[in-house]
């Protein structure tokens, strides 16, 4: 039942992916009556004018380039033409290296709170605050005082991820089952082996959930920060095709982009399945 | 006095009310124990049973008063005062022989490790889930989730257990197997333990001693009846004890209609000096009550009358 359930949903998705790619294919197709021209005029009009082809790369052209870019992926031409597997790494890099410093503050810092009413109270109206703004927004404040693009590219992703984790690990930690911690007390846990032994373990699917929600959002706003600060990175690609006016190019790029961030929220959701035990 | 284990002296608990009015739950509580006395407490729902035990389990606080076991006021939770959770608590990341090792580990801090899960694995067979260390909470049905937690409790030797109702959410065939399990282990190591409990006939079979508490707010310990069937009593013949039905019609009679009225019929109740009621010995408190003990069975009486 559910492995025919699996293999019927599997056989939907390829058909649908079928009819998405033959439909993409017919609009894209040539159709424009082929002029003859001079060929040197021709060569500097481009095939979109001389054999009608479409403007917009078929699915077949995209295929045949990103089969290009697997096949050479960490190739480098120069700042404007380096491989897309060293792009990609950019990007994943400052990614990795934000979310993790967010990761050493949120976690320590939310524990505190969610084990002090004082603290939460005290703290709330700043990240209530400090929670809506834009991440981008830090941008310019953040190429003022860091004074070097890529950490700052590294400060936003920093502050976008880091207040899902806080507020979940803040919410974990303070809705901890009250007979949990009650065990803990009647057994005359001391406060530090409790935190380590029944509260980090009772909290950590909600964390894990804020992990996975905030890997999310670090890896929409990379792309946003890199076309920003430019240099490197897949985002920056994305920017620097669009001036080459690569369609294609571009359409890889999106491509990639969604799936290493599918891959960045298994990996998390991976995790929270680790640590999540029913009762 | 010495032969007070366990002493419960003039404790209160109060909270804040709506516009600055505090909510007495009861007041001037007075309650005493023996070393090795199973004392069970009755009463409707909302009349403080949980907060005592709360209190004697050092988990609340009481408002006023202060509870003495074993000569010693106590403050705040102890490792001699075991508690076994309703809703058995049991941390679901732990196996069983886990959630019983975190215990032992928490009282004998210096153990090594193949000896705390060698206590563990002792206080497991005992409650007889030996094959079932490995498993995690969620692999046991609710029965054998509370036997881990009768081992949780059991493991650190405490001096006292407290148990918050630990067989209400079980099924009767179930709840029967595991009072006889408690009732076992509780003869066995002398174990002194207080019971809340909702189960008349629970309370029976399991109690040398019953508290009868009056509704709240302001609820008070009415009376404390002497169970007087044999020490040797067992669960299936329980009922054809001579004295059975009177003293289940007696708790009974309280929880029905005595514990709404008591408080406005017994105005100079004494709470220092709870009558102690002795079913079927003729002339003693169970005549203040103007009936005689009922012997017969009556048609319609719900045995497992609860509040």
């Amino acid at each position: 039942m559910n492995t025919s359930l699996r293999l019927r949903a599997g056989l939907v998705s390829i058909a649908l992916l079928a009819a998405f790619l033959g439909i993409w294919h017919l609009a894209t197709r040539s159709t424009a009556p082929v002029t003859t021209m001079s060929p040197e005029y021709a060569k500097l009009m481009g095939l979109t004018a001389t054999q009608g082809k479409s403007a917009m790369p078929g699915p077949l052209d995209v295929g045949a380039k990103l089969w290009e870019h697997l096949k050479r992926p960490f190739y480098d031409n120069g700042p404007n033409d380096k491989g897309l597997g060293i792009q990609l790494g950019y990007s994943i890099a400052r990614v990795g290296t934000g979310y993790l410093l967010a990761v050493l503050v949120a976690i320590p810092l939310g524990f505190l709170i969610g084990m002090s009413p004082l603290l939460s109270k005290a703290l709330d109206p700043f990240i209530q605050v400090l929670k809506p703004i834009s991440p981008l927004a830090w941008m310019p404040l953040a190429l003022y005082t860091i004074k070097d693009s890529s950490i700052s590219a590294i400060f936003v992703i920093f502050i976008c991820s880091i207040w899902p984790m806080l507020l979940n690990t803040v919410f974990g930690v303070a809705s901890v089952r009250k007979e949990w911690v009650n065990v803990a007390r009647t057994l005359e846990v001391g406060t530090v082996r409790r935190a380590f032994t029944v509260i980090l373990p009772a909290a950590a699917p909600t964390i894990l959930t804020g992990m996975r929600i905030s890997i999310g959002i670090a890896w929409l706003v990379i792309v946003a920060a890199e076309m920003l600060v430019g240099g490197t990175g897949i985002g920056y690609f994305v920017w620097n095709e669009w001036n080459n006016l690569s369609i294609t190019n571009v359409i890889i790029a999106i491509l990639l982009i969604g799936v290493v961030g599918m891959l960045l929220d298994q990996i998390l959701a991976r995790f929270t399945r680790m640590v999540t035990f029913p009762e | 006095m010495t032969d007070k284990f366990i002493s419960i002296e003039a404790i209160a608990k109060r909270y804040p009310g709506a516009g600055g009015a505090t909510t007495t739950v009861f007041e001037n509580l007075w309650l005493s124990m023996k070393r090795g006395e199973f004392a069970c407490v009755i009463g409707h729902s909302g009349c403080g049973k949980t907060t005592v035990l709360n209190i004697l389990a050092g988990l609340d606080a009481p408002s006023e008063g202060a509870v003495i076991v074993d000569g010693q006021a106590i403050s705040g939770t102890s490792l001699d005062r075991a508690v076994i959770f309703q809703s058995h608590a049991l941390l679901p990341w732990r196996t069983v022989l886990g959630n019983v090792a975190y215990a032992v580990s928490s009282k004998w801090r210096s153990w090594d490790r193949a000896k705390v899960r060698a206590h563990a694995q002792t206080f497991i067979d005992l409650v007889g889930l030996s094959g079932s260390e490995h498993k995690r909470p969620s692999e046991l049905s609710g029965g054998m989730k509370q036997r881990v937690g009768i081992a949780r409790a059991l493991s650190i030797t405490p001096k006292m257990m407290l148990m918050d109702e630990p067989f209400s959410a079980l099924d009767a065939l179930t709840r029967g197997t595991l009072q006889d399990e408690v009732r076992r282990i509780c003869l066995e190591t002398g174990q002194t333990a207080f019971m809340i409990t909702h189960d008349v006939d629970e309370a029976i079979y399991l109690a040398d001693k019953i508290f009868l508490m009056t509704n709240g707010p302001g609820a008070v310990l009415a009376e404390v009846v002497e169970n007087p069937l044999p020490r040797d009593r067992g669960r299936t013949d329980l009922h054809r004890h001579p004295l059975y039905y009177a003293l289940r019609n007696h708790i009974i009679d309280f929880l029905v209609t005595r514990s709404k009225t008591f408080t406005t019929e017994k105005p100079d109740h004494d709470p220092r000096n709870v009558p102690v009621v002795h079913i079927g010995k003729p002339g003693l408190s169970i005549a203040s009550n103007g009936e005689e003990p009922r012997q017969t069975w009556m048609p319609g009486t719900n045995p497992g009358l609860s509040a």
